[in-house]
Order: structure tokens, then C-alpha cells, then sequence
């Protein structure tokens, strides 16, 4: 196998894998754990709370 | 706001966190009034005052390294330490490890403000520090990776957020980067000479230096946009599914656009043009994580109103759209064939690191400050807003003065006369760019004043009592 075939092998894989991760984040199954996710930021705010007050 | 899970210890480390925030405003102060100075030299070159320590040539680095590195990075360990803790809600990894990131990091920036001045430098841009301190950096970025990567490995959440993987895909990347380009032979404990020759030594160094804008400027900066503009407004981000694609679109593309720092030079031609079209592709992902930050404001957009400090994160991010369409704009050939070596790329630089690097950090810091230390807002929202204005202006004033400079300078640069002879001498474009040089001066003194109210302001936060600072209503 030449170089430049390996090159095309490698293109192909590499545009797959993209396709790939895009079809996970955007399939329907997943949508509430990341909608979950999303709220991260929000999720620990009653603790920080308390721990602004006696840091 | 919704609070599903209340886990145990919820106990942070915020000593490391408001080390690094404090700094974080003193560094910037210092870096970026040395560019000040670097700016009137450019204007009245009897300000080096005849001593070599204050020459442009050694400032101009002590100017880069400050704001990057003491500034910036100062910044991106301040609220790494403190998202990483929220959103894996758990107590900051190995806080001695911690502890000694902070000091360690301190001690380089010291020795970086000594030894440059001096005159000892690598030479290479953006990394000319010599090699003991760069194996001091080494040393304090695997302390920092252990305690990031800690945090997460014994988070209590399911997940890991996104603006984790952020700064997790930025701290091993700066670490590759670092390593394989500081690569050096020493001759002297303060002199060595890299490792690469010739044109693989120009590769090598912008192959580290676009990715350190990439993955140190851009995607750490992204971590904190993440967290910080969805707290802000008030709600969850625009699109969780578009920041994954986001993040691995981001780091996949990054690392391929160095070669466009080298456009009609020894370097082969297909290296140019492959640099130019993964630039050129670039584009998408960064517009992609423009637009999520952006959007999240989408039903919240009165809150930019009243609200100075979300204010500060939009602008930034209006910035960070505009530099990342005028980077791929310039990474093309022909186009770069006009804007190279002139103030455009100057400009643009800045145009990514005031307005998008410096203001998302101010406009974070602002949310952060008054939290570490148990109040509800600034001590002046007042002067965060008399901030905003003086950063915007002075960051407008930078980029359109260089834009018309370099442009300028392009064209004088270029222009022949009929019998083939150059119409002008350098000199001459150099006399043509003094009234932009004047302004954009101007804009780097409103950005400085900016930044020495935001330390007025911060001092007053700090040694304001406990709960005198209630939250504005609506906050």
C-alpha cells in the first residue's frame, strides 16, 4: 500500500469518526441525560451557599 | 434555580482559586501597561531611555509572556480550580499540589520578568524563556494536570461538563506543545539552542505557537465562556449537543493551522496550502461555539441591560467572532500576501486577546470575585460598567487603527512604479503608520485605566464585611 492510499484511508476514517460523534450528540436517546448535563452549572447551588458563608 | 442532587461535602477549596484571581488582576495590570509602554516607544523611541533592559526588543517579550502567561494563564488556573470543584461537585484535588501550582507558577513569572529584561531569551516567540525555567514549567503543568484530572477522577457527579473537557483538552495539549518545542541543547545555564534547524525549526515553533492561541487562548477561554455565560444569564447553555461537536470539531481542527504563520517562505508550498484550507475550515467550529455561547441569551436578552458583567461576556464572545473569521480571511494566500509582517496581524492578535481573552476573563472574574469571598455582587456594578466601556473603547481604537496601518502598510509595501522601481522606502510606510501608532496607544491607555478600576473595585469586594453586598434583585 502506498503512501498516498493510507492518506485516503486515513481521510475517510477520520471523516467517519466526525459523522460518527455527531450522530451520538445528536441522537434522540441521549437527549435528556444531556439536558441534564446542561444544568451542571446550576445543580450545586444551594451548597455553595453554604460554603461562601463560613469560608 | 433546580437543584436535583445535594452531594456530601460541599466544602471547596477556594484559597488556590482566589490566589489566582488576585493575581490574575495584578498581572494583567503590569503586562499590559508594559504594552502600553511598548506602544509610546513605537511613537517616541527616547522612552527606552538608552538602558538595554528597556529596549522595545525585551519588552515586547516581557509584554507577550505577562499577558499570556501571567495574566491569562493566572486566569485559567483561577477558574479551572473553581469549575472543575461546582460542576464535579467535590473538593478540589491534592489542595498541597494545588497550593504549590500557585507558588511555583508565581516563581516562573518572576523569573521571567527578571531574566528577559536582561536579555536572555531562546528567541523563539511566545516561548523564549530558557530552559531551566522551562523545565520548571513542566514540572508545575503535570502538578496542575494532577490536580485537574484528580478533581475530575473522584468527581460525584455522572458526568463531566463541558467546559471540563475544555480545560482538560488545554492542559495536555499546552504540555505536548511545550515539551517538544522547548526542545534545546544548552551551552550555558542561560543559553541553549533548539533541538530543530532551518525550516523544521520554523514548523515546530508555530506548529506550538498557533496551538497555544488554539488550546491556550481559545480553548481554555471556551472552558470558561461555558460555565460562565450560562451562570450569568441565568440559564443552561444554548446547546449542550452543539458543544460537544464543538469541542472535538475544535481540537481535531486546531492543531493543523499552524503553517499559515509561514505563508511564501523556505516552507513547502503544500504545508502552506494544507495550513491555509484546515484555517480556512476552522472557521465552522468557531463560529459553532460562538453562536452556543451567544444563543444561551436567547429569552434573557434584556438582561444586557442591566447587567454589566454578562455584558462583558457577550461583547467578548462578538469579539471572539470577529477574530476567527478574520483569521481564516487572512490565512489565505493572497490575502496574507498583503497583511503579513504588517499591524494588521497585530491588530487581529489583539482584536482575539483584548476583546476576547481579556474581557471574558473580566467579565469571569466579576461573577467569580464577589462569590469567593461570600457576597452577592461587586462593590460598584457602577464601575464594572464604566469597565466595559472603557475596555470596548480601548479595544475598538486598537483594532481599527492597525487594521488601516497594516493595510496601509501592505499596500505601500507592494506597490512598484512603472519601471519596476519600489514607489516608497520602508521608511516612509513606517512615517505613514505614526498617527495610528498615536491611537492605538490611546486605546491601550483606556484599556489600562479599565483594568485599574477593576483592582479598585476588586480591593473594595475583598475587604467589604461580610454580606454588605446583598444581590441586586434581579441578578
Amino acid at each position: 500500500m502506498d503512501y498516498g492510499t493510507i492518506q485516503g484511508i486515513i481521510t475517510i476514517v477520520v471523516m467517519l469518526t466526525f459523522v460518527g460523534i455527531f450522530a451520538w450528540a445528536y441522537s434522540a436517546r441521549r437527549k435528556n441525560q444531556f439536558d441534564e448535563a446542561a444544568n451542571l452549572v446550576f445543580s450545586d447551588e444551594e451548597l455553595s451557599k453554604d460554603s461562601g458563608e463560613h469560608k | 434555580m433546580m437543584n436535583h442532587s445535594q452531594p456530601q461535602g460541599a466544602d471547596y477549596n477556594y484559597t488556590v482559586v482566589r490566589q489566582f484571581a488576585l493575581t490574575t488582576v495584578l498581572w494583567g495590570i503590569i503586562g499590559m501597561t508594559v504594552g502600553v509602554l511598548i506602544a509610546a516607544q513605537l511613537i517616541w523611541p527616547q522612552l527606552n531611555f538608552d538602558t538595554p533592559w528597556l529596549t522595545y526588543s525585551r519588552l515586547r517579550p516581557l509584554h507577550t509572556n505577562a499577558v499570556i502567561f501571567a495574566f491569562g494563564t493566572s486566569a485559567l488556573f483561577a477558574t479551572s480550580y473553581y469549575i472543575v470543584q461546582r460542576t464535579c461537585q467535590t473538593r478540589l484535588f491534592a489542595p498541597r499540589i494545588a497550593a504549590f501550582t500557585f507558588w511555583g507558577w508565581q516563581a516562573i513569572i518572576l523569573s521571567a520578568v527578571l531574566t528577559l529584561p536582561l536579555g536572555i531569551t531562546s528567541g523563539k516567540e511566545y516561548a523564549e524563556l530558557e530552559w531551566p525555567i522551562d523545565i520548571a514549567i513542566t514540572i508545575v503543568w503535570v502538578a496542575y494536570a494532577v490536580v485537574f484530572f484528580g478533581t475530575i477522577i473522584k468527581r460525584t457527579t455522572s458526568h463531566i461538563y463541558v467546559a471540563n473537557w475544555f480545560f482538560g483538552a488545554f492542559i495536555i495539549t499546552v504540555a505536548v506543545l511545550h515539551i517538544v518545542n522547548s526542545m534545546a541543547v544548552p551551552v550555558s545555564l542561560w543559553k541553549s539552542y533548539s533541538l530543530y534547524a532551518g525550516a523544521v525549526d520554523a514548523m515546530v515553533q508555530w506548529w506550538y505557537g498557533h496551538n497555544a492561541v488554539g488550546f491556550l487562548l481559545t480553548a481554555g477561554f471556551l472552558g470558561m465562556m461555558y460555565y460562565f455565560v450560562p451562570k450569568q444569564a441565568g440559564r443552561p447553555v444554548y446547546s449542550y449537543r452543539l458543544s460537544i461537536v464543538h469541542f472535538w470539531a475544535l481540537i481535531a481542527l486546531y492543531i493543523w493551522a499552524g503553517p499559515h504563520h509561514l505563508h511564501y517562505t523556505a516552507l513547502p508550498d503544500w504545508t502552506q496550502s494544507l495550513g491555509m484550507v484546515m484555517s480556512l475550515i476552522l472557521f465552522a467550529p468557531s463560529w459553532g461555539g460562538m453562536i452556543n455561547g451567544i444563543m444561551t441569551l436567547s429569552g434573557a436578552w434584556h438582561k444586557l441591560r442591566t447587567d454589566p458583567v454578562l455584558r462583558f461576556l457577550v461583547v467578548s464572545l462578538s469579539f471572539y467572532g470577529m477574530s476567527t473569521f478574520e483569521g481564516p480571511m487572512m490565512a489565505i494566500k493572497t490575502v496574507n500576501a498583503l497583511s503579513h509582517y504588517t499591524d494588521w496581524t497585530v491588530g487581529h492578535v489583539h482584536s482575539g486577546a483584548l476583546g476576547w481573552v481579556a474581557m471574558v476573563s473580566i467579565g469571569s472574574l466579576y461573577h467569580l470575585i464577589p462569590v469567593l469571598y461570600g457576597h452577592g455582587r461587586m462593590y460598584s456594578t457602577n464601575l464594572v460598567n464604566v469597565h466595559f466601556w472603557l475596555a470596548t473603547i480601548g479595544t475598538v481604537l486598537y483594532i481599527v487603527s492597525m487594521w488601516i496601518s497594516g493595510v496601509m502598510q501592505g499596500l505601500m509595501w507592494r506597490a512598484v512604479n512603472s519601471d519596476g522601481t519600489l514607489t516608497y522606502s520602508f521608511v516612509e510606510s513606517i512615517e505613514a503608520s505614526y498617527p495610528f501608532y498615536f491611537v492605538r496607544f490611546l486605546g491601550g491607555c483606556f484599556f489600562v485605566t479599565g483594568m485599574l478600576i477593576m483592582a479598585f473595585n476588586v480591593i473594595k469586594t475583598v475587604k467589604a464585611p461580610k454580606e454588605s453586598l446583598p444581590a441586586l434583585a434581579e441578578a
